[in-house]
């Protein structure tokens, strides 16, 4: 009986080890030894390559999440909402206690390719490397000058607040044996050159997906290639699908307009709003033509969604009707603007009648727009943008449930009418 | 006829699509503002949204730039702003400052008259044992503030004037280091506080009242948000 109970403890102890050592070989795959990772430039980068550091840092927007409100460029200390708890970007400034003036190269690539700090702490992958895996070496490499360029700042990093057990590094160990895997990029020789720069872009230090995708219970993506779109957690506004017809998929777009809309903001087939307003602000204007090319190229050759199912025909709720108090809502506050049907003025004010925006399934960011207002981005192509004007203390909940499902289901639109609940959530 | 009756039809629909007649002007780019803040920015109806109007440019732009920026905190003013380069904002500031509006009247005076010259006496002459600058050395004799960047502290709602006291003196609003307001209002009692904007909310904004060009003296206190602009 002892010995069957000792047997048993062996078996299950035995089974631990295998797992915690399959676990530890998951997390450690393809990470190069520091000393041999070095590069030939280590402390004598030119200026040719800080540079093209400063472009790629531009291209993964690095700055967006690695400055506070306010506070110095690349000098951490932005939380990152997320369903486990803050995360605070860390201090990238080459100050040698606070940021990362003592990192090497190599150290830095490791961060970037493997999701290891310089002290071998595993990095949250709130840090997009499951992107940034397939950075190239070279482009790490210039990264790494450019940061080491910047004037450091002495700003110490904040810690992260996660709730147990997110806030431990096994946890984390286990996260990473689930969903990441370090990747190296290989061109696909059936696809042009430009398709091939864009999938990098976009899927690499572009890291779309970390919005435009869904995340499982755990927060994970399910492959840079998923551009299906997703909720963005705790932020709340909706990433549209980049593959779906009835969503944000751009392959029935003119390229230049997908390129227009990247570089300034705003294009005739709409302007950019919320979170994406921020990364053609911070990011994709700085970008030049041919990767934003490139980039358009590959969106556009995404292979489409299922279509959806045909729209039910449009209810005729009350608050829809022409002689509703959507209408008056809408005759009241929108009309001066975006016109009596709905067709905006081009360039300035979006067109509501026939927008995927307007008509998509999920309705957060209408309702935020409604609520919040807001500008596009101010950009060299776009600097002085038109803004709506909030009506959070305009209108009730109710009110803006009747005007966006008014808005939904007017001038052929046919979108799901707008319930009071879905507003008082973002409210 | 008939050609006629479907040319007309036509004709009306196409009317009746004709887009909103949008004219290119920074009055219509910054309608998200003038929803708020009353046409034009001459305030709201209820009270708590300042005007903007002909407050000078550059305190107009400190302030575009410290909601931006987290010194000023309400998140509707951070979120539209969020987007907005230092040059648009500074378009912004300038557009508003040189709307010349008429004031309303001023809110009537509901303080004790102890209250009343409690709030007057600081406002000319300050208090010297809580080592209170006047009001009128900054933000000048007419209190319509000064240009560049120090507001008027006239023809604004009670309501508004207590909640900025109060923020300056929580902290919850600051300006770059040194931060006098933040001094001044840390010296002021709630009583003062209250006194203060009674006195101000009831003071008649005179037609075609401007900020000052500039102070007769030299400030009593040093306030950062202040040089940057005059460098500019």
């Amino acid at each position: 009986m002892t010995r069957a109970l000792v047997r048993a403890a062996l078996a299950l102890l035995t089974i631990a080890l295998l797992l915690a050592a399959l676990v530890w070989w998951l997390n450690t795959r393809d990470e190069e030894p520091l000393a041999s990772g070095g590069t030939a430039a280590s402390g004598a980068a030119d200026t040719e390559q800080i540079a093209r550091g400063a472009y790629l840092a531009r291209a993964g927007n690095c700055m967006g999440c690695h400055t506070a409100q306010g506070g110095v460029a690349y000098a951490g200390g932005r939380g990152v909402p997320t369903p486990f708890g803050t995360i605070y970007a860390p201090n990238l400034t080459p100050d040698a206690a606070h940021g990362i003036g003592a990192w090497s190269p190599a150290e830095f690539w490791r961060a970037l390719h493997n999701g290891r700090a310089r002290d071998g702490r595993l990095l949250y992958p709130a840090f997009p490397y499951p992107n940034y895996t397939r950075i190239t070496r070279a482009d790490s490499d210039a990264l790494h000058a450019y940061l080491h360029s910047l004037p450091a700042v002495a700003q110490p990093n904040r810690p992260h607040e996660l709730r147990f057990p997110f806030d431990q590094q096994a946890a984390l160990a286990v996260w990473r044996a689930l969903y990441f895997r370090p990747e190296r990029v290989t061109p696909d020789a059936s696809r042009g050159a430009d398709w091939n720069r864009g999938a990098y872009l976009v899927e690499g230090l572009g890291h779309c997906n970390a919005c435009h995708a869904s995340r499982n219970a755990l927060g994970a993506t399910s492959s840079t290639l998923d551009l299906a779109g997703g909720l963005i957690p705790v932020q709340n506004w909706y990433a549209p699908s980049l593959t779906a017809a009835d969503e944000a998929s751009v392959a029935g777009w003119d390229l230049q307009h997908v390129v227009d809309l990247m570089r300034t903001g705003v294009s005739t087939r709409g302007a950019v709003m919320g979170p994406m307003g921020e990364v053609v602000g911070g990011s994709t204007q700085y970008l030049n033509e041919p990767d934003l090319r490139a980039m358009a190229t590959y969106l556009k050759a995404l292979p489409p969604a299922p279509s959806a199912p045909a729209p039910a025909p449009l209810d005729a709720s009350p608050g829809r009707s022409p002689d509703g108090p959507g209408a008056k809502l809408y005759t009241d506050h929108c009309v001066q603007c975006h016109g009596e049907q709905g067709e905006g003025v081009p360039g300035i004010y979006p067109a509501l009648a026939g927008s995927r925006a307007v008509t998509m399934r999920v309705s957060a960011n209408l309702v935020h727009l409604v609520l919040e207002g807001g500008f596009p981005p101010s950009t060299q192509g776009n600097p002085r943008p038109y803004g709506m004007p909030p009506f959070a203390t305009v209108l009730s909940t109710d009110e803006v449930a009747q005007l966006l499902s008014y808005v939904r289901g007017s001038w052929g639109n046919r979108g799901a009418p707008v319930s009071a609940l879905d507003v008082a959530r973002l409210r | 006829m008939r050609a006629l009756v479907v040319a007309a039809l036509c004709a009306t629909a196409a009317l009746a699509q004709a887009a909103p007649k949008v004219e290119d002007s920074i009055a219509q780019r910054v309608q998200a503002c003038t929803g708020c803040h009353g046409p034009q920015g001459r305030a709201a109806s209820d009270g708590y949204y300042p005007r903007i109007a002909g407050k000078p440019a550059g305190y107009l732009y400190n302030q575009l730039v410290g909601f931006r920026d987290g010194r000023r905190r309400y998140a509707l003013m951070a979120g539209l702003l969020a987007p907005l380069s230092d040059a648009y904002l500074h378009e912004i500031a300038e557009h508003f400052a040189a709307l010349e509006l008429p004031y309303p009247p001023p809110q009537p005076a509901t303080g004790s008259v102890d209250a009343l010259s409690r709030g007057e006496t600081l406002v000319r002459r300050g208090d010297a044992a809580l080592k209170l600058p006047a009001c009128v050395q900054c933000h000048g004799k007419a209190l319509m503030g000064v240009a560049p960047a120090v507001p008027a502290l006239i023809g604004m709602p009670r309501d508004y004037l207590n909640a900025q006291l109060g923020a300056w003196r929580t902290g919850s609003r600051h300006a770059p280091s040194p931060d006098c307001m933040a001094q001044v209002a840390q010296r002021l009692a709630p009583a003062d506080i209250s006194a203060l904007s009674q006195w101000l909310a009831a003071q008649p904004v005179p037609a075609g009242a401007k900020p000052a060009p500039g102070l007769p003296e030299a400030m009593p206190l040093r306030c950062g948000d202040l040089p940057a602009e005059g460098a500019r």
